[in-house]
């Protein structure tokens, strides 16, 4: 007993530990995690691409149906970070079996680590399934594979930070909903997903400027067909601030043991 | 006796103002078997959780094996294991995921060997494939005992150990405690329970609407205050007591049918020989005599109840 290995000044073990038991969660319900959005990804073409689509013009050379399946993947990127970081911080509280992380020699920035780490992970399997079932309905072409796998990384990670805080904070199943069925897939529809904002009335093009969303599709748009709305510089911007704004968020949550400690 | 724990001038307040711990300071020595001993609500739990680094202090300082547990966490905690109260559990994980869990979530590399050991000893080991929801109550508390021990801790703190467990599991428990204790871990518990504390325990400590009231070797605790009790059940029923008896604190009880005789565990001399002689003198016969030693039940609640 009194040769006990101190960990480190990184508990590599502990990391995994939580990454690993987080991808089992999601082994457990792969079927329900990958399903739902290869199915709603094939509705949405089948309406969009097949049925409105033939109906509409190109943009920029490309087909509507190949148009909108950055703003399909972004979606479902969205949402899933949402749930998956939410639901992954907040079952734990909700079970009381947080106890146990918390009393780890793990710090804050480990636990983080992991449990974005995992939300992140799965989050980008999804987009990659998506983009797969995309390919099969439609020719895609990526004309920036390497900003494309850094979008949807650095979004997949901003918004499973995102998902985290709300996981936090969240006093119920009720409000680990709220903001993913209010704000973020409403900004989504009106970020243009499925539209361009240049299509718009000046006065919503310009309203549209404001949602924050609009960035983050823009950009992962242009890293297919190097269209976008706004200048990819503004894209990046937007999602790194993002990004920062998040983060921040949890280190204040670390902090001050919000709704973690008493 | 070397000190693994060392508290200091500790307290909590919540945020509700609700003062939970009062300043406590307290040592806890290597290796022994610590019974912290309270009423629902006296602070036992929040005790243990700023120790755990579940709870944050309010002031005060807590060392583990010399760790600071705020500046020094990652090694105060890694030797701690903690047992909760209450049974928070993964449902959906089985019993030998969940337990290699904590194992790596304390910093320690996979040990299957371990492991086995820990379940084998916690009569799990038939059961490590099944899902933790599928498991009984008392299951569910031997999972996490399991957790707790499996990344080898120094330090284990029982929370309640015993609240809703049956006979053998109890009985498991303590063998486990005593084999723990055997290999050098100290084990610090909570209870109200107190034939727990009385059973295991080398020190006990009561804790009282967050204030520790006392800290006591239990069998100096016992002599200290324990009160012993002779009873006599007499052949022939008594009016008064005859002067002859004045130098013994007798009562009569029972409308006379029984003499009861009160004195002090910590008296060499219990006067009892004298007693019985000067009863044989008097022709006072008995068919029965009953003697008592008040149990740590007693004490605590005479403690805890001069205190309100």
């Amino acid at each position: 007993m009194s040769t006990l290995a101190r960990p480190s000044s990184f508990n590599r073990h502990g990391v995994l530990a939580i990454y690993r038991f987080e991808l089992a969660r999601f082994r457990r319900t792969l079927w329900q995690s990958l399903v739902t959005p290869v199915i709603t990804t094939s509705l949405y073409f089948v309406v969009f691409g097949a049925a409105i689509g033939s109906r509409m013009s190109e943009f920029g050379g490309v087909t509507y149906a190949a148009f909108i399946v950055p703003g399909l993947i972004m979606l479902s990127l969205f949402t899933e970070s949402l749930n998956n970081a939410s639901f992954g911080i907040y079952l734990p509280r909700f079970t009381g079996t947080i106890y146990e992380v918390l009393s780890a020699p793990v710090s804050a920035f480990e636990i983080v680590l992991a449990y974005v780490g995992a939300a992140a992970t799965k989050s980008v399997i999804l987009g990659l399934v998506i983009l797969g079932t995309a390919s099969v309905f439609v020719p895609i072409h990526i004309a920036h594979p390497v900003w494309m796998l850094g979008f949807l990384l650095l979004t997949a990670a901003t918004f499973c930070l995102f998902g985290f805080t709300i996981g936090v904070w969240a006093k119920g199943f009720e409000q680990l909903q709220f903001i993913p069925m209010l704000v973020i897939t409403p900004l989504t529809f009106l970020g243009g997903a499925f539209y361009s904002i240049d299509m718009l009335p000046p006065a919503w093009r310009t309203v549209s400027l404001f949602n924050p969303i609009v960035y983050l599709i823009s950009g992962f748009r242009w890293c297919f067909y190097e269209t976008a709305d706004v200048g990819v510089g503004a894209s990046l911007a937007a999602t790194l601030g993002f990004f920062v704004l998040c983060l921040g968020a949890v280190v204040w949550i670390f902090r001050t043991g919000y709704r973690l400690k008493t | 006796m070397q000190s693994i724990i060392s508290i200091s001038g500790l307290t909590k307040t919540y945020a509700s103002g609700l003062q939970a711990l009062k300043t406590t300071s307290l040592e806890i020595g290597k290796g022994e078997i610590f019974a912290l001993l309270g009423p629902n609500g006296a602070g036992k739990t929040t005790l243990i959780s700023i120790i755990c680094g579940i709870v944050t202090p309010t002031s005060g300082n807590v060392s583990v094996a010399g760790h600071d547990i705020l500046r020094d966490y990652r090694a105060s905690r890694a030797i701690i294991g903690l047992v909760p109260q209450e049974l928070h559990t993964d449902m959906f994980e089985t019993v030998w995921n969940t337990v290699g869990f904590s194992r790596g979530l304390f910093g320690r590399p996979r040990n299957p060997a371990h492991l086995e050991k820990v379940l084998r000893e916690l009569s799990l080991w038939e059961k490590r494939n099944d899902k933790i929801m599928t498991l009984s109550g008392g299951m569910k508390r031997r999972v996490l005992i399991a957790k707790a021990l499996a990344h080898e801790p120094e330090v284990l703190f029982l929370d309640e150990p015993t609240a809703g467990v049956d006979v053998e599991l109890r009985r498991d428990m303590w063998a486990l405690v005593r084999r723990l204790r055997a290999d050098g871990v100290t084990i610090i518990l909570t209870t109200h329970y107190i034939e727990e504390a009385e059973e295991m325990a080398d020190r006990v400590g009561v804790i009282s609407k967050g204030e520790l009231i006392l800290v006591e070797e239990k069998t100096r605790l016992m002599q200290k205050l324990g009160k012993k009790q002779m009873t006599l059940h007499l052949q022939e029923p008594m009016n008064a007591i005859p002067d002859a008896l004045k130098d013994w604190k007798l009562v009569l009880k029972d409308k006379g049918n029984e003499l009861e005789y009160n004195f002090d565990a910590r008296e060499e001399g219990t006067g009892i020989p004298a007693l019985l002689r000067r009863l044989a003198e008097l022709g006072i016969g008995f068919k029965d005599l009953q003697t008592r030693q008040s149990s740590l039940e007693d004490i605590f609640v005479s403690l805890v109840h001069d205190r309100t």
